[in-house]
């Protein structure tokens, strides 16, 4: 084993140079489809880990608390070597989480990687997730090949004839290629996935066997031999004949680019700077010997190390002593290590050069997301879009107060891995409050801090984030500085959703973007031309625009304006929830002649409760967050299972029968789905399979409004009435 | 009754015999200290004025202000203030408020820097332009301020910030971040006016060298041309250079 470990270093540190022999690949499904089952077996035949551990020791899940929970929920990197047509390869696999609460990350990972294996439970089919998964490679423009997993239940459990189970797979197929359509029209020809071309291989990742159309020609192993070996419950000599690794790893190798032909085609959409430049020509041609561009994908925890930070290097070459800028940070740090990972160990070498994947120490300033450079100046690659934001908070504290700075260390630790979660620390009233995607998702951070830390805590149960939003235009609101002598006119209006997608998503941004294409943008988008001119702001999902006409000083104080801003949506005035969907415009102000006098004391107050009473003006009321829910159970448990939905104000929005199985399409605010889990469990005797998945915010129904307002203004100990403009103005 | 008392430019010994009387007639006297610095403390002015004083803090007469012009409704209350009360302060404000909600009030003035400027630099104050305060967060105002004086051929008085209390060298320094070109210009610098007085003429770069002393400070930027009196003045009291007479 030793031995064979050192020849795997020998050879991975040789292909590491040839880009053409590089595959940097992720694994994405819906959760219980077979992504860490799948993971292992490839592990396994890359000799990382002795083949008959593989079926029973989830590899990729080395973290306890997941093993315990059967998901994998920290994304490890692994390289492993892979033989195909007489050549080697490296194939780096980033391992990506596959619960939709933990979003963020299965986006972050997608920036390192070129492709990836999309596992589809042949049972099950076509989840939500899985859509949500592959929506998120397609649009990363990560180009995916399909495994449809579990065959062997199809024969063994459901019994279904050679033409049933051709049915159910072309129709998984089919779905696949539909959401390819959608997303990729100008890549379809290309990127669909064909049984014929080989891009779609079937199989079982317990059972270590698989097989695709060019593997048949080799092996002589179709669907007819499958179902002779399986009802011979011949299934190892199956796995030593048509080996699940080759099969699946052949099609990565042929189906999935290297980075040269990645990076050639992916720098544009994952980069904004200049491609014409030194460093946009270097990634563009993944340059070893171009500047330094690496971005930052996770941070991970080591022992020895401490935080190690995992990386895509798309051009230039990494080693220890180097001075890296993190651009998006304004900070400079010097590499200690570089190395790679072959499961949980970090091997370290002396260089690592562009098209892999690095592990990286002594990058202190670094978060996920940061993107590091030799360039001084270097164009961040554009910020990850998160295509899930913080819906649930939970207050955290320690059983003994003398841990409390620990906790504070460990909670700033935490997000810093994973910027989905948010830690508000407050050191005067001593409530700390983490928030994040999911019940789930707070869960495991907390389980961490406990053990990992040891740390003893107790948590509030979950609560859902509120946005605060208005549903008309205010009057003009004057707002005034404590000294009176500066005052701010402000309107607030409902900010038109297709704004906030078109910042959330990352199609514009004020600072980067040219300024003529940004207001055409959100002239498209439902603005005026004279919001879009000004639209100086925009502050998660509310904006800012300044429609005043040559106010003398005004650049002066807008920064100090833009904190009231942000201050006040940040915190809005019915509960001090965040706003969402507010339109905020500077519609005239009268500034005090001298610098002094318009201070940071003087702007922010006013125009953080201008904006505040405009809001209160402007027929407030709250959203909250939504959960689609996807539940199949047998029909018999039809009746409990939609009164459980219902009864937590929850809508069903599509029933289908499927022989004695019923599928249910419903939604429910997430409020109301705190427990749902043992619920369901119990109203079904554990017969549900079901998901949740988050899909935005929608009004509370007005007869709540002031319920909920109340109780959220109890819970943060303020006064339990709304304050009135009057009240706010001075 | 609200009135505004002005306290001159040092200590308690600068207010005048009318603004003593009348603190002392009050019904209640307050001190804020927030717009200048001023260099008797709460204790000795209580001590002069025979009676307790209590301090404000700039909220007490910003966004709290109600509770003194409530009580202003039906006392005498006194606020004394550095200077003179509504120079280089936001206080007008309050007056305002105050007529707004039928208060009456007056004011008792004192010396400023503003007019102690005259004096102690012998520049004439009918060739003032606008002031302008230098601050420690960085901004074109004062430049602007500079240059749209000196077109008109006016001179300029620069307050230094006070939140810390700011130096006529940080001041050029500030200056110079802003507009290079600004090192050549001819100022004076002025410290501790109404106590011991430290004057000096020169160009800008040549100034910030020099060691002031202790704060409060503050500048004035010359203009294009002097009258021949001021620059004479300028020779013997603030210890000009030679150059200066070009511009007579
Ligand atoms: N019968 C069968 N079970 C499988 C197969 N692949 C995975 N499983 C089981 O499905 C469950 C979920 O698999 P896992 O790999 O943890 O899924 P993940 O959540 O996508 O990582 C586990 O109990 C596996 O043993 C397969 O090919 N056949």
């Amino acid at each position: 084993m030793a031995t064979r470990f050192k020849k795997m270093v020998d050879k991975l540190k040789e292909f590491m140079y040839q880009p053409e022999r590089i595959r940097n690949m992720g694994i994405v499904a819906h959760i219980d489809h077979g992504k860490t089952t799948l993971s292992d077996n490839l592990l396994a035949g890359a000799g990382i880990i002795s083949e008959e551990l593989a079926g029973q020791q989830l590899y990729l899940d080395y973290d306890e608390m997941e093993k315990a929970r059967g998901i994998t929920i920290y994304a490890a990197n692994v390289s492993m070597i892979h033989e195909y047509k007489g050549q080697e390869y490296l194939i780096n696999l980033i391992d990506t989480p596959g619960h939709v609460d933990f979003g963020g990350e299965v986006t972050r990972a997608m920036r390192a990687v070129d492709g990836v294996i999309l596992v589809v439970d042949a049972v099950e089919g076509v989840m939500p997730q899985t859509e949500t998964v592959l929506r998120q490679a397609l649009k990363e423009n990560v180009k995916p090949v399909l495994f449809i997993n579990k065959i062997d239940r199809l024969i063994n459990e459901l019994e279904l004839t050679p033409q049933q189970m051709q049915e159910r797979l072309t129709k998984v197929i089919m779905d696949v290629n539909k959401l390819i359509k959608a997303m990729k029209p100008e890549k379809f020809n290309e990127w669909h996935v064909d049984v014929a071309k080989g891009s779609v291989a079937f199989g079982s990742a317990l059972y270590k066997w698989a097989i695709s159309v060019p593997s048949q020609k080799e092996t002589g192993i179709g669907f007819k031999e499958i179902y002779e070996y399986l009802k011979q419950e011949k299934e190892k000599e199956l796995a030593k004949k048509t080996p699940l690794h080759r099969v699946v790893l052949d099609m990565v190798v042929r189906h999935l680019p290297n980075p040269i032909q990645a990076q050639k085609e992916r720098i544009k959409v994952i980069w904004r700077g200049d491609l014409e430049s030194k460093i946009g020509k270097a990634m563009i041609a993944c340059d070893p010997k171009g500047p330094i561009a690496l971005m930052i994908t996770k941070i991970v925890v080591d022992p020895l190390a401490g935080e190690v930070a995992v990386g895509r290097l798309y051009s230039g070459t990494l080693r220890p002593g180097q001075e890296l800028y993190i651009v998006d940070r304004k900070a400079k740090n010097r590499v200690q290590t570089v190395g790679v990972f072959i499961g949980p160990h970090r091997l370290e070498v002396d260089e690592i050069p562009a098209g892999n994947v690095a592990a990286v120490v002594g990058l202190r300033d670094v978060i996920s997301g940061s993107s590091c450079s030799d360039v001084e100046d270097f164009t961040p690659f554009e910020s990850i879009r998160h295509y899930s934001e913080p819906v649930v908070t939970m207050a955290i504290e320690t059983k003994n107060p003398k841990d409390l700075p620990k906790l504070v260390e460990v909670l700033k630790k935490l997000a810093k891995e994973d910027p989905t979660m948010q830690v508000v620390l407050n050191e005067e009233t001593g409530e700390h409050l983490i928030s994040g995607m999911g019940e789930l998702h707070l869960e495991v951070k907390v389980e961490r801090v406990k053990r990992d830390y040891k740390l003893e805590v107790i948590t509030s149960p979950p609560i859902v984030v509120f946005r605060e939003t208005v549903t008309k235009t205010s009057p003009v609101v004057e707002g005034k500085s404590p000294n009176k002598h500066n005052r701010f006119y402000i309107v607030v209006e409902p900010l038109p959703f297709e704004v906030i997608r078109l910042f959330k998503e990352g199609e514009i941004d004020l600072k980067k973007m040219d300024k003529s294409f940004v207001r055409r943008k959100l002239v498209e988008a439902g603005l005026t031309g004279d919001e879009a001119g000004g639209a100086v702001e925009y502050c998660e999902g509310n904006l800012f625009c300044d429609v005043t006409k040559g106010i003398q000083y005004l650049n002066e104080a807008m920064e100090l304006i833009l904190e009231g801003f942000r201050e006040a949506v940040r915190t809005g005035p019915l509960a001090k929830e965040p706003c969402m969907g507010v339109k905020v415009k500077l519609v005239d102000c009268k500034l005090h002649e001298d610098g002094v006098h318009r201070g940071p004391a003087q702007v922010i107050p006013a125009v953080r409760s201008a904006i505040h009473a405009a809001i209160l003006q402007a027929n407030p009321t709250l959203l909250e967050p939504y959960q689609k829910i996807y539940l199949m159970v047998p029909q018999d448990y039809m009746g409990s299972a939609t009164r459980e939905i219902q009864g937590r104000r929850g809508q069903i929005l599509e029933v289908n029968v499927e022989g004695d199985m019923v599928t249910i399409h419903a939604k429910a605010p997430v409020k109301e789905t705190f427990g749902f889990a043992g619920a369901i469990r119990s109203a079904t005797s554990g017969r549900a399979i079901w998901s949740t998945e988050f899909v935005g915010f929608e009004e509370v129904p007005q007869s709540l409004v002031e319920e909920f307002v109340m109780e959220v203004r109890k819970r943060k100990g303020l006064k339990l009435e709304i304050p009135r403009p009057e009240d706010l103005l001075i | 009754m609200l009135i505004f008392i002005g306290l001159g430019l040092w200590d308690i010994k600068d207010i005048s015999l009318r603004g003593l009387e009348v603190a002392k007639r009050a019904e209640k006297v307050y001190v804020e200290f927030y717009t200048s610095l001023f260099f008797s403390s709460v204790d000795e002015i209580s001590k002069i004025l025979g009676k307790e004083v209590e301090v404000l803090k700039r909220s007490d007469l910003e966004e709290n202000c109600r509770v003194i012009l409530e009580e202003a409704k039906n006392k005498d209350v006194a606020i004394l203030v550095p200077g003179d009360p509504m120079v280089a302060t936001t206080h007008t404000a309050l007056r305002v408020e105050a007529k707004k909600i039928g208060v009456e009030s007056k004011i008792i003035h004192s010396s400023s820097i503003i007019s102690a400027i005259c004096g102690i630099t012998g520049l004439q104050s009918y060739k003032f332009g606008k002031s302008a305060t230098v601050s420690w967060t960085k901004s074109r105002a004062p430049v602007d301020v500079i240059f749209a004086n000196r077109s008109i051929n006016a001179h300029t008085l620069l307050l230094l910030d006070l939140h810390p209390a700011m130096k006529i060298s940080d001041a050029i320094e500030k200056l110079q971040e802003v507009d290079e070109n600004l090192s050549k210009m001819y100022a004076v610098g002025v410290a501790r006016v109404g106590y011991d007085n430290l004057v000096l003429c020169n160009k800008m770069e040549e100034l910030k060298k020099y060691d002031f002393g202790s704060p409060p400070h503050c500048l004035v930027v010359l203009s294009p041309k002097l009258h021949v009196v001021e620059c004479e003045y300028l020779r013997i009291f603030a210890n000009a250079p030679d150059e200066i007479e070009r511009f007579v």
